[in-house]
C-alpha cells in the first residue's frame, strides 16, 4: 500500500533542499534563459555577410558595378582585394575569407552574351551561347556557407543595366506553410524545449537517488517503512513542476522575443510536455539506480544528452540521416518529442495527429519507472 | 525468563568467499541493552543489518519482536529504530525539519506529530537549535538529533551502530544516560561498539571476532569468570620484560599501560606472581600486584582462542 503521507514527506523534503540549493535553483531558471538566447540568436542557417575576397582582373566600371551588386545581396561582404588568384587561395587557406570572386578580364564580352542581358536568344539548345560572367572560389567544407554562395549562382544580371529583372516562369510554385518567412527561430524554439528538458530533467533526477547514497542518507531511509516507489514519486513531482516552468519560459520568451507562434491548443501542449517530462525523469531515475556516484550520473547524462541534441532532429533533419542513425535516434525520447512539440506548436496538430510519438513517450515512461523501481532495492544483499 | 525480543539461531552471512558472520546465536531480553563488542570487521554491523532485514542471512533464522526476518522485514521497520554509524539525516535540513520528516515517514498523525516533536526537542535538549541546519551542529548535538529521529515513532527495539564514535566523553556520558531513560520505558537496544567503557554499561554483551561469537553474558559475570589472573608490574625495563614474558606459554597476553605492564596469566597457575617474577631478572624496585580483571582482559582472552 502506497502512503500519501510518506510521498508528501519526501516531496516536502525535496522542496526544502531545492530551496536551499541556490545553485540548482538558479540553474532551473538560467539554463532555459541562456540557452534560448544563445540558440535563438546564434543558430541561423541563413548565412549573411560571409567574408570574401575579390580578384578583379577586368577592373572596369562594369566589374565595380558587379561587385556592388553582389555585396547588395548581403550574402557576402568583400573584405579583401587581391591582384592574383593565388593570393586569394592563400587567404582562403588562412581562413581570412571563406570565398573569393574572380572577375575575368573579358567580363564585358561575357556580360553582353549573357541571356539575361541580351534577352531572348535564338534557340540553339546544343550550344549555349552565354558563359558565366565570373567565378567563385569557395571553402566548400562548410556546407551551409557553400550553399549560401551557391545561391548567388543565378543572381539576375539585368539590374546591371538598370533594367527590370527578367521574371521567368518558375517550374514549381512553392507554398511555405508554418514558417513563410523562413526564420530559424521558429524551428529552433520549440525544439529547444526538448533539449533543455532532456538536459535538466535527466541531470536532476539522475543525481537524486545517488545523492542520497553519497551523503549517507540512504542508510537511514532503507531502515524506515518508506517504499521505493514512494521515494521515486516524491522525488520526481518537484521536477515535473520545474519542467513546466522551463517549458513556459522557453515558449513564452520565444513568443514575445522571437515571435514564435503557438498555434496548437494549450491542452495538447500540456499533455505532450508532461509525457516528455515523465519520460525524461524516468530515464534519469534509471541512470540514478545504475550510477555509483554523482559524477557517474553526470557522465551518463551527457551520454544521453549529446545524441538528443544531434540526432533528434533538433539541429539536423531526421529524414536526412542514414537509416542506422534514425534507428538509434528513435531510442531517445527527445526524437519523438521533437516531432510532437513542433507538430503541436507550429502545425496546430492535435493529440490524435501525434498519437504514435505520444504513445511511445508514455510507453517509455512506464518501462523506465518499472526498471528504476525494480533496480532500487531496500536491502543491501 | 522474560520475553525474548531477538532470538537468532545459527545466523550466517557470506560475502562471496568471505564469511562475515558465522553461526551466530543471540537471545536478547526485553528492556535490556545488548552490546555487540568487537574490533572493526568483526561482523557487528553485518549482524545488525541481518536483524533489521537489510541483509538476507545465508543460513540461519532470526525472530525479531516475534517477526520472522527477512521474510517479514518490512512490517518490522515500523517497530524498530536504527541509528547509523555516521550521521545519516539531512545536513541541509534544520533540526525540526529532520524530525518532521522522520515523523511523516513513520506515519505519525498530524496531532501526534507536533506533540511528539515538542517532547523530543525537550527531552534531547534541542529546543534552542530547532531552526539550525543539521550540518552545522556539533558532534554531540548531531548525536542527540539522530537519537531523537530514531525514536520518533517509539520503537520497541533500537539499533545503535557505534553510536558515540564521533563525540566527546561528556557527550558520551549524557548519551548513555538518555539510553537508560529509554530502557526504562521498555525499549530494548542493540549497541555495537569497540569502546570497553561503553561495553561495561551494557546489561549483556556478546564478544565478536572474525564473525564468530567468542563469549557472551553480563559484563560482571564475564569478568568474574575470566580464565586468567591479572598481574600488574611497575618498575624499570618494561619493554625487555614484555619480550621475556611473551615467550612464556603460561602467559596469555602482555600489554603496556603507561608505566605498568598488564599480564594475563593462565587461571590454572596457582601462584601467578612468581611465574611473572621469574620470567626475567627484574630490578629490586619492581612491584608486582594481583589486580581485578577488567572487560578488556575478557576481550583479549575471548579473542585469543582463535590463535591457539
Amino acid at each position: 500500500m502506497m502512503s500519501l503521507r510518506r510521498i508528501m514527506a519526501i516531496l516536502r523534503k525535496e522542496l526544502l533542499q531545492l530551496r536551499r540549493d541556490r545553485l540548482t535553483f538558479g540553474m532551473v531558471i538560467m539554463i532555459p534563459l541562456i540557452q534560448l538566447v544563445l540558440f535563438g540568436y546564434a543558430i541561423n542557417t541563413n548565412v549573411r555577410h560571409i567574408p570574401a575576397a575579390v580578384v578583379d582582373q577586368s577592373d572596369t566600371g562594369l566589374s565595380r558595378a558587379l561587385i556592388q551588386m553582389v555585396e547588395a545581396t548581403q550574402v557576402v561582404e568583400f573584405t579583401q582585394r587581391f591582384a592574383t588568384i593565388q593570393e586569394a587561395e592563400i587567404a582562403i587557406i588562412r581562413s581570412d575569407v571563406r570565398a573569393a570572386l574572380i572577375i575575368p578580364n573579358d567580363l564585358a564580352q561575357r556580360v553582353v552574351r549573357n541571356p539575361a542581358v541580351v534577352g531572348t536568344l535564338p534557340s540553339e539548345p546544343d550550344r549555349p551561347i552565354g558563359r558565366p560572367v565570373a567565378q567563385w572560389l569557395v571553402d566548400g567544407s562548410d556546407t551551409v556557407i557553400a550553399a549560401s554562395v551557391k545561391s548567388l549562382r543565378n543572381m539576375p544580371l539585368a539590374e546591371l543595366f538598370r533594367r527590370p529583372a527578367n521574371a521567368g516562369t518558375p517550374t514549381f510554385e512553392v507554398a511555405l506553410f508554418y514558417n513563410p518567412e523562413q526564420r530559424s527561430a521558429v524551428n529552433i524554439v520549440p525544439g529547444l524545449v526538448g533539449i533543455i528538458l532532456t538536459m535538466t530533467m535527466i541531470m536532476f533526477t539522475s543525481a537524486a537517488i545517488v545523492r542520497e547514497t553519497e551523503r549517507g542518507n540512504m542508510e537511514m531511509l532503507i531502515n524506515t517503512p518508506v517504499k521505493p516507489v514512494e521515494l521515486m514519486i516524491g522525488k520526481i513531482i518537484p521536477y515535473i513542476v520545474i519542467g513546466f516552468v522551463q517549458a513556459a519560459i522557453i515558449l513564452g520568451l520565444g513568443y514575445f522575443v522571437f515571435d514564435v507562434p503557438i498555434n496548437g491548443s494549450f491542452a495538447a501542449l500540456f499533455v505532450v510536455t508532461l509525457l516528455f517530462i515523465l519520460a525524461s525523469l524516468s530515464l534519469g531515475l534509471v541512470i540514478s539506480t545504475i550510477a555509483k556516484n554523482q559524477l557517474q550520473a553526470m557522465q551518463m547524462t551527457v551520454f544521453v544528452l549529446l545524441p538528443s541534441i544531434l540526432l533528434s532532429g533538433f539541429m539536423f533533419p531526421y529524414e536526412g540521416m542514414p537509416k542506422v542513425a534514425q534507428h538509434i535516434a528513435d531510442v531517445f525520447p527527445a526524437t519523438h518529442f521533437m516531432r510532437v512539440i513542433r507538430g503541436v506548436v507550429l502545425r496546430e496538430a492535435t493529440l490524435a495527429e501525434v498519437d504514435f510519438d505520444a504513445l511511445w513517450l508514455l510507453g517509455f515512461t512506464v518501462v523506465g519507472m518499472a526498471v528504476a523501481s525494480l533496480r532500487f532495492r531496500k536491502n543491501l544483499d | 525468563m522474560s520475553e525474548l525480543v531477538v532470538d537468532a539461531k545459527g545466523l550466517t552471512k557470506n560475502f562471496g568467499p568471505k564469511r562475515a558472520v558465522d553461526t551466530l546465536n543471540l537471545k536478547i531480553e526485553r528492556g535490556t541493552i545488548y552490546g555487540l563488542i568487537g574490533p572493526n570487521g568483526s561482523g557487528k554491523t553485518t549482524a545488525m543489518r541481518m536483524l533489521t532485514g537489510l541483509l538476507t542471512p545465508t543460513e540461519g533464522t532470526a525472530d525479531v519482536l516475534g517477526i520472522r526476518i527477512p521474510q517479514k522485514a518490512e512490517s518490522l521497520k515500523r517497530r524498530i529504530g536504527y541509528m547509523t554509524q555516521t550521521f545519516s539525516h539531512y545536513r541541509d535540513l534544520t533540526v525540526v525539519e529532520n524530525l518532521r520528516f522522520a515523523a511523516d515517514i513513520y506515519g505519525l498523525s498530524r496531532r501526534n506529530k507536533k506533540q511528539r516533536i515538542d517532547d523530543l526537542l525537550a527531552q534531547y535538549a534541542l529546543q534552542d537549535l530547532t531552526s539550525q541546519l543539521a550540518g552545522s551542529l556539533s558532534g554531540g548535538q548531531r548525536q542527540r538529533l539522530a537519537l531523537a529521529a530514531a525514536v520518533v515513532h517509539k520503537p520497541d527495539l533500537l539499533f545503535l551502530d557505534e553510536p558515540t564514535s564521533a563525540v566527546d566523553p561528556e557527550s558520551r556520558r549524557n548519551f548513555w544516560e538518555q539510553l537508560f531513560d529509554l530502557v526504562d520505558t521498555g525499549v530494548t537496544m542493540i549497541v555495537s561498539t569497540h569502546f570497553m567503557d561503553e561495553a561495561e554499561r551494557c546489561h549483556k554483551i556478546a564478544i565478536l571476532d572474525k564473525g564468530r561469537k567468542r563469549a557472551d553474558g553480563a559484563p560482571q559475570t564475564l569478568m568474574k569468570d575470566i580464565k586468567a589472573s591479572v598481574v600488574e608490574i611497575e618498575g624499570p625495563g618494561l619493554r625487555e620484560a614484555k619480550h621475556a614474558l611473551d615467550a612464556l606459554k603460561e602467559i596469555q597476553s602482555v600489554a603496556q599501560i603507561g608505566a605498568r605492564l598488564r599480564v594475563l596469566v593462565n587461571a590454572a597457575i596457582s601462584d601467578p606472581i612468581s611465574i611473572v617474577g621469574g620470567a626475567t631478572n627484574f630490578s629490586a624496585d619492581t612491584s608486582f600486584e594481583l589486580v581485578k580483571p577488567n572487560l578488556e582482559d575478557v576481550f583479549v582472552m575471548a579473542t585469543k582462542g582463535d590463535a591457539a
